[in-house]
Formats: C-alpha cells, structure tokens, sequence
C-alpha cells in the first residue's frame, strides 16, 4: 500500500534536476509539511505580491468576477527604462513563479536554472524575467487553497473554475500594473506552453516573441483521459472529504500521489524508464513476493507522489489539470487555428521532442502549419531526446541551443540595448 | 524557346566573397531588397542568412532536423518540413519569392512541388543539378555507370536524389505548366555563370547547374 512521505530522504534531488541519477535507497521520512504550512504559503507567499482589490475584479470565463485576489510573482534582473526587456515565464501544471530562486517549501533549486540565469538563453543580466504563479495555483496567486476574504474560509471546491485565458488575463493584468506594455518574450513548457499561445492570441500586439516547448494547441482526448483519472484517485482518498479537507487540517495525501504517480509516467517515455531502471531490484537481490516497492522504477514513482504532496494543494490540482483539459483556441476562432493567429506579428519559436508522447509532434507541427498559414514568423524544431516530456525541464543541449538562438536573433529585431550577444551575426 | 534565356544576368556575382556559395548569391540578386522569402530545403540556412543581410525577410523549410537545428540556433525561421506534403499549407501569394535551390531533383513530386512554390509565391527562384551536363554524360557514355561529381558525390543507391533532370526538361516542364521564365542562368563546375547569348544546347551540355527565375504565366490554366 503506498503511503506518501515515507521513502526518499529530504534534499534530494527531483527526477528533473538529476536526469534520474539516483534510485538507490528507501528511507523513512516523517517531516512532511502540516497543511497549516501549504494553506500559509497560499495566503502570505515567500514571494512578491500583487494585490487587485474589490474595484479590479478578474473577469472569469466561466462568467465571475474574482474580486479581490492577488497574484504571487518572483522577478529576476533588472527593468530597463523604457521597459522593453521584461520576459514573462509561464509555468507548467505543477510548477510555480518559483523559477530562478530555491523554493520556500522543499528547499529546491528553482525548475527552470537550465535556461535562465546569468549567461543562459533567458539571460539575467540583460532581461527582467517575470514568473508567477497561475490564478487557481497554491503557491500565493488566489486559488482553491487560499482564504476566502467573504467567508474567512479556505475557498475549496467554491472557488470558481479558472481557463488558461483566465490565467492569462490575470499575468496580463499584473504586466499592466508593473508598467509594462509589450513583453519581449512569453516563454512555457507544456501548461506554460499553452498560456504562451493564449497570450499570442488574447494580446498579440503585446508580445514581441513567443517560445513555446512541448505543448499544443488543444488538449487532446487521451490528456483529458489522464487528467480525469487523477482527478477520480484524489476524490477517491476519503481525505478529500468533499474538497473541506482542510477544516480538519488533512490533505489527500494518498489520492494525490497516485494522481501524480500517473501523471509522472506520461512525463517520461518507455525508452527513458527502461534505460534508467529497468527491471533492476530496489536494495534488494530476489523479490519479496509482496506489494513492497521490489523494482527501482517503483520506488521512484513512489518518491514522486510523495515528494509531490508536500508541496501541493490536491484541489488546485484539480483546478489546474481542469483549465488544461478546457483549452482549445480554434474551438474559440470558429474552429479554425489559423484565425487566431491572423495577421500577427509575434516572432514564434515552436520546440516538441521526439520522445514526448503527451504533447507530441504532431501538436506542435499543427501549430506551425497555421502559423504559417497567418505567414506568421516562426520557427519549429524537434528535439531527439529519449527523456519524453519533462526534456523541457532538463539539461537538452540542442533544446538550450534553440532557445539561445532564438532569443537572440529576437533581442536584435528589437534592438534592445547591450546586443553584445554571443553567436554569429 | 531558345529566346527566352537571353536575359540580363546580376554583374556582382563574379566577384564573390569566397564565404558564399556562387549559386546563393546569384539567387540572392535577384531578390529585391525588403522582399518576403521562402527558401524551401533550406539546409543550415546559409542562404537564408546572406538574404537576412540584405535586408531580405527570409523563412525556411528543412527536411532534415539537424539542419533545422543549426538553422533556428543560428536565429533564422525555419521550421522542420517536407517540400512535398508541407507546401500544401501555406497560403496562395504568401511570399514574395519562394526558392527552392539544389532541392527539386531531391522531390517526390518535382512538377507539384513547381507548381506550389508558384501558388505561394508571386515568383519562383529554383536551381538544380543539371544532368545533362558533359561530365554526367560523359561517365554514363564511356564508364557506363551512373554518373557522380564533386557537388553530387552520393552513390546511386544512397542519395536522396531522386528525380534529376536537365536543363532542357527543365524548360520542357516550365512550358507544360504554364510557367514563364523571367531569367535563367547556367553555372559551371565552379558556380560561375556561362556566356550569355549561348544556345540552349550549350547550356545543356556545359552547365553544371541551372538557375530560374520563374512567375506566373497568367492565370490561363
């Protein structure tokens, strides 16, 4: 029987960090964060804050206004004057705004140090690079896990369902009240990847280039079947107790790891599984004929809902898997793609991987053929990788040679100052 | 038909940096400045960077993912396509100029492909390998296998190029579809062009390469 927050010792790394270079040991671990500290962290965020008050409600797609709320945001670098060099991260479904910057809750490095830094594609030292956490996250934007201000409550399953162009319409809000006009670059993998189309297509005239990794413009059939089978294990755990977990102070726990597990499964691919683990034995020589952990790959995936339920609220992920399954921008432009994209002037760079079986290929290329469709610029490459989906999150040097590319030849279209930059022009 | 390749030919290309191609910068003359261009097989986007210098808005299309790769690191907007199943989806008169250099012969479907590159584009440029060039004869007259050169070094069971053609079916096709040709240029091994007012024959036989500039012929068809 699988219990969370008992295998994988505090600090390690996540599969994402490592490329799996780990799978050795089992080791009980008993400090996982009380409820109390996650409801915490929703509320009063170890980040900026962004507050929108009753006269600036967030107009939601499925007809409310969501007044008051506030979005968490981290931002790194430094504004130029005229404002033109702001980048705008978005996050992927379990993701947060904490990019750059050790995260408050695990302890962890931030999940996307591959391309932003110093000297990295998404370069520190020359943009003021933008993350926050999405409208219905648990990470300090308002959402299910925060306090609602009428009742004084925890919003629960009565926070209203968010889209991603609610998601969007949010960040374009806190762009506005940061001063910003156009953003140089939207940039997201997977959920993000989503929320950079939305972006194209909702402010076209406010984004300036568009990188998008790993998404589509739909979510298709199969992912919605995902979503709603990790839905069914958290609502299943009788600790959900109808999404009012929190009154009791207790957490799906087990339902949420097993939605993660699964989740975690469709993030990497079989090529990826087999050449890291195999069926090799976990501590041990012979099976124990038993429902222990016997396989390195099972303790792995173990370790991965565990290690998720610490820092993430199961309604918002609810929520947010919720506001994927929903996304669809032809449905919205008469069910042709390329409407959506007419006559814009955003510089796109489209990226998918080989071994990507949740967002395959074929998403990505059915982007760029109305792209061009709407003689839009854009780029498209395909990344060879065996890592499946999570490669956007990894070390893929061809993938981080795109992205540099990209964002170079962007920052001279637009004749940002200090182009010193490396590669060839 | 022998009067329509005497046409003005670009002074600069003889003096070429030694940086590009002879071919490359033939066709990039004779690209107007602010130009919106598609080079289709656009390799490691060597082209499509001469054309950017000149102030020329270029995209490209690739086959192979190593080249998209080096193209889109290199900044360029290329995306990772097939000349024969991806041109369906550009719309008619998108581009300017649609280029398709050393890449017909390479084609499943070269007068489909022709066509395409016309209906996106206002105006085709397409060079090819010229098959009917004196050393290919020559290695199938008297060595009696299939010919191979410095610029097509690839056996005949490994290369990727499927459908070579000379110049004079070249200029066959462009009649049978209603093509007109508003320039043509023959290069030699070296990527120079030939005399001018040579007839066809000469062409045929001592161009290594051929170079068209092609538009419409009216929308009879």
């Amino acid at each position: 029987m699988f219990r969370p927050g008992f295998l994988w010792p505090k600090g390690r790394k996540t599969s994402e960090e490592a490329g799996f270079e780990m799978v050795t040991i089992q080791v009980l671990k008993t400090d996982t964060p009380q409820p109390g500290e996650r409801a915490n962290e929703a509320d009063n965020p170890t980040s900026q804050v962004m507050r929108f008050g009753p006269d600036q409600p967030l107009r939601l797609d499925c007809g409310v206004d969501l007044a008051p709320f506030q979005i968490a945001y981290q931002a790194y670098g430094t504004l130029n004057a005229d404002k033109s060099n702001a980048i705008l991260i978005c996050h992927a479904l379990t993701g947060d705004q904490h990019a750059f910057n050790d995260h408050p809750v695990t302890g962890k490095k931030g999940w996307w140090l591959t391309l932003i830094g110093p000297g990295k594609p998404i370069d520190t030292d020359r943009y003021y690079v933008i993350c926050a956490n999405v409208i219905g996250g648990c990470m300090g934007s308002t959402g299910p896990a925060s306090t609602n201000p009428a009742t004084g409550k925890i919003w629960g399953l009565d926070f209203p369902i968010v889209t991603i162009p609610d998601m969007v319409r949010a960040q374009a809000m806190l762009i506005d009240r940061l001063g910003i006009d156009t953003l140089f670059a939207v940039v997201g993998g997977s959920m993000g990847g989503m929320q950079v189309l939305q972006w194209t297509v909702a402010y076209p005239q406010r984004v300036f280039s568009a990188l998008a990794i790993a998404c589509a413009p739909k979510h298709s059939a199969q992912n919605i079947a995902f979503h709603e089978l990790g839905r069914q294990a958290v609502m299943a755990d009788p600790d959900w107790r109808g999404g009012r977990y929190y009154e009791d102070g207790a957490h799906p726990h087990r339902g949420l790891g097993v939605a993660r597990m699964a989740a975690h499964i469709t993030y990497l691919s079989d090529a990826a599984l087999h050449r890291k683990f195999g069926r090799r034995m976990q501590d041990r020589e012979l099976p124990t004929f038993s429902f222990d952990a016997d396989f390195q790959v099972e303790s792995y995936l173990r370790y991965q809902g565990s290690s998720f339920v610490e820092r993430f609220d199961a309604n918002s992920y609810l929520y947010l898997t919720r506001a994927m399954d929903y996304f669809d921008i032809a449905a919205d432009h008469n069910g042709v793609l390329a409407e959506a994209f007419r006559d814009i002037k955003t510089r796109f760079c489209v990226v998918s991987f080989t071994s990507d079986w949740l967002f395959p290929t074929s998403e990505s290329r059915a982007i760029v053929h109305a792209l061009n469709a709407s003689s839009a610029r854009v780029s498209f490459a395909e990344i060879e990788t065996d890592r499946g989906h999570d490669a956007f999150l990894l070390d893929v040097p061809e993938f981080i040679d795109i992205a540099r590319g990209f964002m170079t030849s962007a920052n001279i279209a637009r004749g940002l100052a200090g182009t010193s930059l490396a590669g060839p022009r | 038909m022998a009067d329509q390749h005497v046409l003005p030919l670009p002074r600069t290309t003889t003096q070429a940096p030694e940086t590009h191609r002879g071919d490359h910068l033939l066709v990039a003359d004779m690209v107007p400045r602010g130009s919106k261009v598609l080079d289709v097989g656009c390799g490691e986007g060597d082209l499509l960077r001469l054309l950017e210098t000149r102030g020329i808005d270029g995209r490209g299309i690739e086959l192979s993912r190593e080249g998209v790769n080096a193209c889109v690191a290199r900044g360029l907007a290329v995306v990772q396509g097939d000349a024969d199943t991806d041109l369906i989806n550009y719309p008619d008169d998108a581009f300017d100029y649609v280029i398709l250099s050393q890449t017909l012969q390479a084609t499943r479907q070269p007068r489909v492909v022709l066509e395409n590159l016309l209906r996106i584009g206002r105006r085709a440029i397409v060079s090819f390998p010229n098959f009917g060039f004196w050393k290919m004869r020559l290695q199938l007259l008297v060595g009696g296998h299939m010919p191979r050169t410095e610029n097509l070094p690839a056996t005949w069971y490994d290369t990727p190029n499927i459908h070579f053609c000379t110049i004079k079916d070249f200029v066959q096709l462009c009649d049978e579809i209603n093509v007109k040709m508003e320039r043509a240029v023959a290069l030699d091994l070296h990527g120079r062009p030939l005399r001018l007012n040579a007839p066809w024959w000469f062409w045929n036989m001592f161009g290594e390469q051929g170079v068209f500039l092609l538009s419409r012929a009216g929308r009879t068809k």
